[in-house]
């Protein structure tokens, strides 16, 4: 008795084992490639960014945040603690603060720099993410899968621009309309800036970029010579946020 | 061994009855958390995370500190930990279990946990930290209770327990540097992103943790017939000596790097704790009452009198554990937050339901020592019948 109740205990402990071991097992192994079918139409690029000519940018304008967070489902929660912000306003010592200095020019000083998720080259948050649910795409950009998400927030700790919020509660109470376009969260998980890729994946151009009529923000692909954002780089000096941390920003600022 | 915590004195009732009500009370909040969400909690998109996260880091070292006792036994055969070193196993083992709890009450999405092991993912810190953390859960549970039922029976252990206690030394250091890794390789965050991280946090857990032991065995001693031996307790206070010394050393040395560079990213954090700025400052009156307890710990255990009165000592261990505590458990995660990346000051204090769920946990710690000490206890004092 004694001793087929030990051999049944090894036998079953092993197989629990063999269970868990298989996902790992899987991780190192060549996955099989999923299949899926694209759109004709979808833009494709090899290093998507953005180009944002401050100088264009007009003081209350908030058409881009309009849009985007309307075409995400993107919350309006009025306590700053709990805010969900894809696209907003910072001032120039907020959005560069190792950069500022005391004499900067005037029409800087208060001028709304737009902020967003960097769509790193060498991004902090997918490094940190304990299940892949956020990661990096062949064309740049940076994305998160929200099903996926267990809301531990190591990437918001990661990402050095604040890029990323949490739903710290149930974000469709606060949802006036809701876009059927994409889709709304649930509580506790995060999100941020899509760039949005499934307006790419129809050929259409990002929200906000459509949505700014002075034309400040350009979008395009940095690999691609004639492409809207190569075109003024090749002319115009730009900064970066926090260039010295090696995260490769790939939202450029005109100034 | 399994029944012996299920009788006790009135006392032992009456203790584990307060703890159950904890406990409720604890499971209570959490419920309304996992309802409502985390915005229940003071956490916000700047400091996203709090007190779970610092009570996890602290605990951590608690853990750790096992090898405190476990490495002269086994390594230097020093016999007179031979007492306690199941007490710091058994100390280690209910302080993981507190860390898991911290770790799943944080979460946002709890029941996607096992997303963890289903997309494994080495290259997250917080991967390889479950991992060390499940090991070291693991090797401590063996080890406690397998010396403890060859200690029953009147037996030396098995051999094949040993090299498991020889792994169970750096595995102890390793679950402190992993979790310190958390924070460490973090580029936005000046107050975590140094190298003098991971050896802090061992030198604090090695100052807090056998000073929790010392206060447990002393209470053992006026609580039940358990005395872990005057010699066993003055060694545990030179560790603890070392350990707030070369504690606090680390911090000036990181004090300096950050001060004589004046580098603002790094000294941003360290202004906000100590001075306050932009004229928040919450913590302030904890950091300095932290540092002077610090200090006033040291001076009183470094006084060989002082050190062999047992009342004074077992005050130096409260005082000690306060300084590292206010350190780990309040000050380290919130700090790294404050300033946020985009240099906004927002101020974190946890909330009621954040301290009640805490104090849960806390309670669902201290039951599993007092139930894993009774059955120690028990067993020690029917072997030694």
């Amino acid at each position: 008795m004694e001793s087929s109740r030990r051999k049944f205990l090894k036998i079953a402990g092993l197989s629990v084992l063999g269970l868990g071991a298989k996902p790992v097992i899987e991780s190192f192994a060549q996955g099989i490639e999923p299949t899926y079918s694209t759109d004709k139409k979808a833009l494709k690029g090899k290093k998507w960014a953005m180009v944002i000519d401050v100088d264009k940018c007009k003081d209350d304008c908030e058409d881009c945040i309009a849009a985007c967070h309307r075409g995400h489902n993107v919350p309006k929660i009025d306590n700053v603690k709990h805010e969900i912000k894809w696209i907003w306003h910072e001032e120039f010592k907020n959005a560069f603060p190792a950069q500022e200095y005391d004499n900067l020019a005037e029409r800087l000083e208060h001028k709304p720099f737009m902020v967003l998720c960097n769509h790193c080259t060498n991004p902090p948050c997918v490094r940190v993410c304990p299940t892949k649910a956020t990661f990096k795409r062949e064309d740049g950009i940076v994305l998160m899968d929200f099903h996926r998400c267990i809301g531990c927030r190591f990437c918001m700790a990661a990402c050095p621009y604040g890029s990323r919020s949490f739903n710290w509660f149930d974000p469709r109470k606060y949802l006036e309309v809701t876009s059927p376009d994409f889709p709304t969260r649930s509580k506790g998980v995060v999100e941020k800036c899509n760039f949005c890729a499934e307006r790419l994946a129809i050929g259409k151009i990002p929200l906000c970029v459509e949505a700014c009529k002075e034309e400040a923000l350009v979008f395009g692909d940095l690999e691609d010579p004639n492409s809207p954002v190569k075109k003024i780089l090749k002319e115009r000096y730009a900064i970066r946020r926090k260039p010295s941390l090696g995260t490769g920003p790939n939202i450029f600022y005109v100034i | 061994m399994l029944e012996k915590p299920l009788f006790g004195s009135k006392k032992y009732y009456a203790w584990m009855t307060l703890l159950m009500v904890v406990i409720g009370v604890g499971v209570i909040s959490y419920l309304y958390q996992f309802i409502v969400g985390l915005g229940t909690t003071g956490m916000s998109r700047d400091v996203s995370w709090g007190f779970y996260i610092a009570q996890l880091t602290f605990l951590v070292g608690v853990a750790a500190s096992a090898v405190m006792v476990v490495l002269p036994y086994y390594l230097h055969n020093y016999k007179e930990f031979g007492r306690i070193t199941i007490l710091g196993e058994f100390l280690a083992v209910s302080a993981i279990l507190m860390c898991m709890l911290f770790v799943t009450v944080d979460l946002g999405k709890p029941l996607r946990l096992l997303n963890m092991f289903r997309y494994p993912t080495p290259n997250s810190i917080l991967f390889w930290d479950v991992i060390v953390l499940t090991g070291y859960l693991l090797l401590n549970i063996v080890i406690g209770w397998i010396t403890l039922s060859a200690e029953k029976q009147g037996v030396k252990p098995p051999g094949w327990i040993k090299p498991l206690i020889y792994l169970s030394i750096p595995w102890a250091v390793s679950i402190h540097t992993v979790t310190a890794f958390l924070y460490a390789g973090l580029p936005g965050r000046g107050y975590w992103l140094t190298a003098i991280l991971a050896p802090r946090f061992l030198a604090s857990a090695f100052a807090g943790g056998p000073a929790i032991l010392i206060l447990l065995s002393l209470l053992l001693k006026k609580f039940t017939k358990f005395d872990a031996g005057t010699n066993a307790i003055q060694t545990l206070a030179k560790i603890v000596t070392y350990a707030a010394i070369i504690n606090i050393f680390f911090f000036f040395l990181e004090v300096f790097t950050v001060f004589y560079s004046q580098i603002p990213e790094h000294m941003d954090h360290f202004k906000y704790l100590f001075f306050g700025l932009h004229g928040k400052g919450f913590l302030i009156p904890f950091m300095w009452f932290s540092i002077t307890l610090g200090f006033a710990a040291i001076a009183m255990l470094i006084t060989p009198s002082v050190r062999k009165n047992e009342k004074l000592l077992a005050l130096a261990c409260v005082l000690v554990f306060i300084s590292i505590w206010i350190d780990k458990g309040l000050a380290l995660i919130s700090a790294g937050f404050i300033p946020s990346p985009l240099h906004h000051v927002t101020e974190y204090v946890p909330t009621i339901p954040e301290l009640l769920i805490s104090l849960g946990i806390y309670g669902i710690g201290l039951a599993t020592l007092t139930v894993l000490y009774k059955i120690a206890l028990s067993v020690k004092e029917e072997a030694e019948a």
